[in-house]
């Protein structure tokens, strides 16, 4: 699918979720939504693949939700308010999450840290355009 | 007559709501931040609104996918507190107030803002965590309250500039009801930061600072500032912050500051305060 180009496409490490985003994403985040009510959340506990089978997901999208791919499920059209249910179900917190989406290895105590000093800095990260190539 | 006496503008970040639902927040990590919305405290005690009209938005809780509504008024009698996967938070019924909700209603879509009309309306941490800041953890609310949810998940959110206009005829809106009662408007969510992505955690004092300032004494200024330039500087997030000017627009263009309160970080967030009388 064609999409037009946008003003923000240049964000680096921005998953902004437009209409293409939520096309490719949409069953993924109805299967994490269902998360909301506790006996989804014994179903899905008790064979995750199984309860997968009830959404027509991607192979790839079944296989970065069953491995945990925290950015990989942004990338195939995931929405953090709803991929994040899937971590509360995984017992995690927001900095669990945002480290492990860092994409360099971070750490959670390393991301607590980050926030604690200031958070990410806005310099380097405005544009593609700006980030060191290398 | 009905009369807007004041707006409070506000972050409503979850881990506030728990750091007040367990009694967290003495400890070093959370007292700078409560030490500095202490004042609206105060100040809601001597104002004493009849009803609040809280502008927030829901965090893929009563909506999802399915329905996106740009902007929803809830004009039901009661709204439960969400279950957003910890159980719901240990907080009061929030009670509303269907005639003004809906002469609101009335009112804006006659005006030109076509409201979607919500009845059975959850609430989550978008609504409750900015009720719990200004009143604490009393046994039940002190005001009525109508939620107005703003969609700011789906790209693309209402503009900014149509915020501050729906602002606008909320005012008109609040003041063509006949019953003398006292209203605050809520403006919530932000101030710069990013859930997702490998930019997750970022903050832009400088753009928050500056972005404050010019929201409480020149608001349409901001008005022109464009989606792609909220989530650049304030982070895929920080586009909540268009849901302020709808409370902006509510004030007067000239306004008094009681208060303003800025600080880093709560969670992954810019946290932001701001209390506003009309001159």
């Amino acid at each position: 699918m064609m999409n037009s180009p946008h003003e923000y496409d240049d964000i680096p490490g921005t998953y902004v979720f437009d209409g293409s985003h939520n096309r490719l994403g949409y069953h993924l985040n109805m299967f994490c939504k269902s998360l909301d009510v506790a006996a989804n959340r014994d179903a899905f506990r008790s064979g995750e693949a199984a309860y997968l089978d009830h959404y027509p997901l991607t192979p790839e999208q079944r296989r970065a939700i069953l491995e945990r791919q925290w950015l990989e499920m942004l990338r195939l059209g995931g929405n953090i308010y709803y991929t994040f249910k899937l971590a509360i179900f995984d017992g995690l917190t927001m900095q669990h999450a945002g480290a492990a989406m860092s994409g360099n290895g971070m750490t959670t105590e390393e991301f607590q840290q980050m926030m604690l000093a200031g958070g990410r800095s806005i310099t380097g990260n405005r544009s593609r355009r700006e980030t060191p190539r290398g | 007559m009905a009369r807007l006496i004041g707006g409070i503008g506000t972050s409503h970040v979850p881990a506030i709501g728990a750091a007040i639902d367990r009694g967290k927040t003495q400890e070093p990590y959370w007292k700078p931040l409560f030490d500095g919305v202490r004042p609206v405290r105060d100040w809601i005690e001597q104002v004493r609104p009849d009803v609040c009209i809280v502008i927030y938005n829901d965090h893929a809780s009563r909506f999802d996918l399915s329905v996106i509504p740009t902007f929803a008024i809830g004009v039901g009698a009661e709204f439960a507190p969400h279950d957003e996967g910890y159980g719901p938070r240990p907080v009061p019924p929030v009670v509303g107030d269907p005639a003004l909700a809906w002469h609101l209603t009335e009112s804006l879509i006659l005006d030109g803002f076509d409201m979607t009309i919500v009845s059975d309306l959850t609430v989550d941490h978008g609504l409750t965590v900015p009720l719990s800041l200004v009143y604490g953890q009393p046994q039940a609310w002190p005001c009525r309250v109508i939620p107005l949810c703003v969609n700011v998940i789906q790209y693309p959110p209402p503009t900014g500039e149509r915020c501050y206009r729906l602002g606008q005829a909320l005012r008109r809106a609040i003041e063509s009801y006949a019953p003398d009662v006292t209203v605050a408007v809520f403006g919530t969510g932000g101030m710069s930061h990013q859930l997702q992505g490998e930019r997750a955690g970022l903050i832009n004092r400088e753009y928050d600072l500056r972005w404050l300032e010019g929201f409480v004494h020149a608001p349409e200024e901001l008005l022109k500032i464009g989606h792609a330039e909220y989530l650049r500087e304030t982070g895929s997030e920080g586009i909540e912050l268009v849901m302020w000017l709808i409370m902006r627009g509510a004030m007067d263009p000239k306004v008094r500051e009681i208060h303003r309160f800025y600080h880093v970080p709560v969670s992954n967030t810019a946290y932001g305060m701001v209390i506003l009388e009309n001159d």
